[in-house]
């Protein structure tokens, strides 16, 4: 991709973007978060193993629509994960969290059909989601984290959401909280 | 309070359980050195390991194994440690392999576990070092039953079938195909967490705590299960049926649906009519199939000391590994019928991800509960005061209606049943002790 003026533009957008859903979610304002995902999200975070080298690209990580990972689901599921938060009875949430989503080392990957009249972006970032529970629980998860953007009026929708949280045995008790 | 008797601190005739088995060092170290090495524990599928030379790394108490299939197909379970100087020779999680070699000096293993290679061997070891006598460290028991493996470190431990008694009825549900078919599963992936919990608070969870339930209020209001409807978890397959808790001699407990002599099939799956089709399919055929035993329907259950089960919605094994007294490391492995259509496979696998492990919506309650249960229980005071193990006290029927001590109403017997279990491995008895055979003529009695 040309790194124009164009480019930075839209870089600036996206990224302004993912701050604001981080805000939403930090701010534990689930519904309005929700409407920022399509309706036919996919959202993915595989379960990371330990292989021989060269066996990298083809084992190490759980693959989107096969046996099991940590998140393989749609935007129902992930629906159903914010309304039971809204319960105010699911104690694995209840007190709520604190989080914080700090995203970082954002980049453009693809954009189609093109920089000047965008309509779907591809955008690989860091994530460190911080996640402190009732009094002493505290839990960091670092990844990396695709998502595929999709316009919608002056804004954007999440269309595919992929991320690799760089753990083997998860470390914390739960994945309570939204990435 | 760690000096008292065993007996004071696990009183099963009074329902009184000390908190120090929770939570002291002491315990968790006598636990690992008593009961880890010489009941059997489950240490993985045979899917895992199809072919020869796969191997899994697994886990038997606090000790890292190897789970393979050497070059003549046979099982095995190694200790994952070098004999020479202890390094972990296996650090990848599953693959194929000729060689087990070591990263540290080389000393290499073949899959059956013969130490094969020393590095400079002749000018350093000649005339001193036999290699046969230099093998990895092999369990001494291993059996495979219907696709699981199971080990044990004690030479003496009785067969396996003995070993999980009449339990073996309901684990059979579990390992059956869902038409009836005997075994026939695989698994399609294992979730490894570490809790912050004592890993009885999970054991005992699975033997029959139907108590919780109300700790799961938010999924069911919600409505997670295969229907999509609002107000339940999963299906309702069991109506009609008569809901038992059962202990068993050797410690074991299961929650299952004793179904009436004639029970029709209970719609499910409303949101995929084809895999609908299929489970109503399966339904019949595993009544044709297994007539009277297609009566048990399995909920959970956790065969001891420390290997769980869900029967049917989710279905799969789960083992919880001690790392310390407050910390466990959980390992849930995930079960389909291996010649399942793939249509079914991903609703059951899409399921299980909603509803398991720490991502599962129903059971990240169940850690919450069981870390702060832990840390509660820490404290000097708090550690003074036993659990209340009270509940349905003398409320259960010998071998009625299937075998077992049989409870119709939510219990603690199955874990008093457990625990009392437990003191005997704690004591070191032998295992008539452990298997409970003296507890035999109480069932002739009932007769």
């Amino acid at each position: 991709m040309k790194k124009d003026l164009a480019y930075y533009e839209l870089k600036q957008e996206i990224e302004e973007f993912l701050y604001q859903e981080a805000d939403l979610l930090d701010a534990r304002d689930f519904k309005n978060w929700l409407d920022l995902l399509a309706e036919d999200l996919v959202y993915f975070m595989p379960i990371r193993r330990n292989v021989k080298f060269g066996e990298h690209g083809e084992r190490e990580n759980t693959r989107q629509g096969e046996g099991i990972s940590w998140f393989d689901e749609d935007k129902w599921t992930v629906t159903k994960r914010v309304e039971q938060i809204l319960t105010g009875v699911h104690y694995a949430e209840e007190p709520l969290s604190r989080v914080a989503h700090l995203v970082t080392n954002v980049r453009l990957v693809d954009v189609r059909p093109s920089v000047e009249a965008p309509i779907e972006v591809t955008v690989s970032s860091r994530f460190l989601v911080h996640q402190n529970r009732v009094e002493y629980e505290n839990h960091t998860f670092i990844g990396r984290r695709t998502d595929t953007l999709r316009r919608n009026g002056d804004s954007w929708l999440i269309a595919r959401r992929e991320l690799i949280l760089e753990q083997n045995v998860l470390l914390a008790k739960n994945l309570s909280i939204l990435f | 309070m760690t000096s008292l008797p065993i007996d004071q601190m696990i009183d099963t005739e009074n329902g009184l359980i000390s908190r120090e088995i929770f939570v002291s060092p002491e315990f968790h170290k006598q636990e690992l050195e008593k009961l880890f090495t010489r009941a059997w524990l489950f240490v993985g599928h045979e899917s895992q390991i199809a072919k020869p030379g796969d191997f899994f790394v697994s886990r038997m108490g606090d000790a890292s194994v190897i789970l393979c299939r050497d070059a003549q197909s046979k099982v095995h379970v190694f200790l994952n440690s070098c004999r020479h100087r202890g390094m972990k020779i296996c650090r990848y999680e599953q693959g194929n392999t000729s060689l087990f070699v070591c990263p540290y000096h080389s000393w290499s293993y073949t899959t059956d576990g013969k130490l094969q290679g020393v590095p400079m061997f002749r000018a350093l070891y000649d005339g001193t070092l036999d290699r046969s006598q230099w093998p990895l460290i092999e369990v001494p028991k291993l059996q495979i039953y219907k696709s699981t493996v199971w080990a044990s470190w004690d030479p003496e431990a009785p067969d396996l079938l003995a070993y999980l008694g009449d339990a073996a009825d309901h684990l059979d549900q579990v390992l059956d195909c869902r038409d009836g078919r005997p075994g026939g599963s695989e698994v399609i992936g294992v979730q490894k967490w570490i809790l912050p919990s004592n890993w009885k608070f999970a054991a005992e969870n699975f033997l029959g705590d139907t108590y919780h339930n109300p700790s799961h209020r938010s999924v069911d209001m919600i409505g997670i299960g295969p229907s999509g409807q609002k107000g339940h978890r999963r299906d309702n397959e069991y109506a009609k049926g008569q809901h038992v808790w059962i202990g068993f001699p050797a410690g074991h407990g299961v929650h299952s649906v004793h179904m009436p002599e004639q029970f029709d099939y209970q719609p499910g799956y409303a949101q995929y009519p084809e895999v609908e089709e299929y489970f109503r399919h399966a339904f019949h055929e595993r009544q044709r199939r297994q007539g009277a035993k297609a009566r048990i329907m399995p909920f959970t259950g956790n065969l001891f000391p420390n290997t769980s089960y869900h029967g049917r919605q989710p279905r799969g094994l789960c083992v919880w590994h001690p790392h310390s007294p407050t910390e466990t490391e959980a390992w849930r492995f995930f079960l389909v019928d291996a010649d399942a259509p793939a249509v079914v496979k991903d609703v059951l696998r899409r399921f299980y991800m909603r509803y398991s492990g720490p991502a599962g919506m129903t059971e990240q309650d169940d850690m919450e509960n069981w870390l702060y249960a832990t840390e509660s229980s820490k404290g000097t005071i708090a550690r003074r005061y036993p659990f209340n193990y009270q509940m349905s006290m003398g409320a259960y029927k010998v071998d009625d209606p299937v075998p077992g001590f049989v409870s119709t109403q939510i219990t603690d017997q199955t874990p008093r049943n457990y625990y009392r279990v437990y003191a005997r491995y704690m004591k070191g008895e032998a295992w008539d002790s452990l298997l409970g055979r003296d507890l035999a003529p109480l069932r002739q009695a009932a007769e």
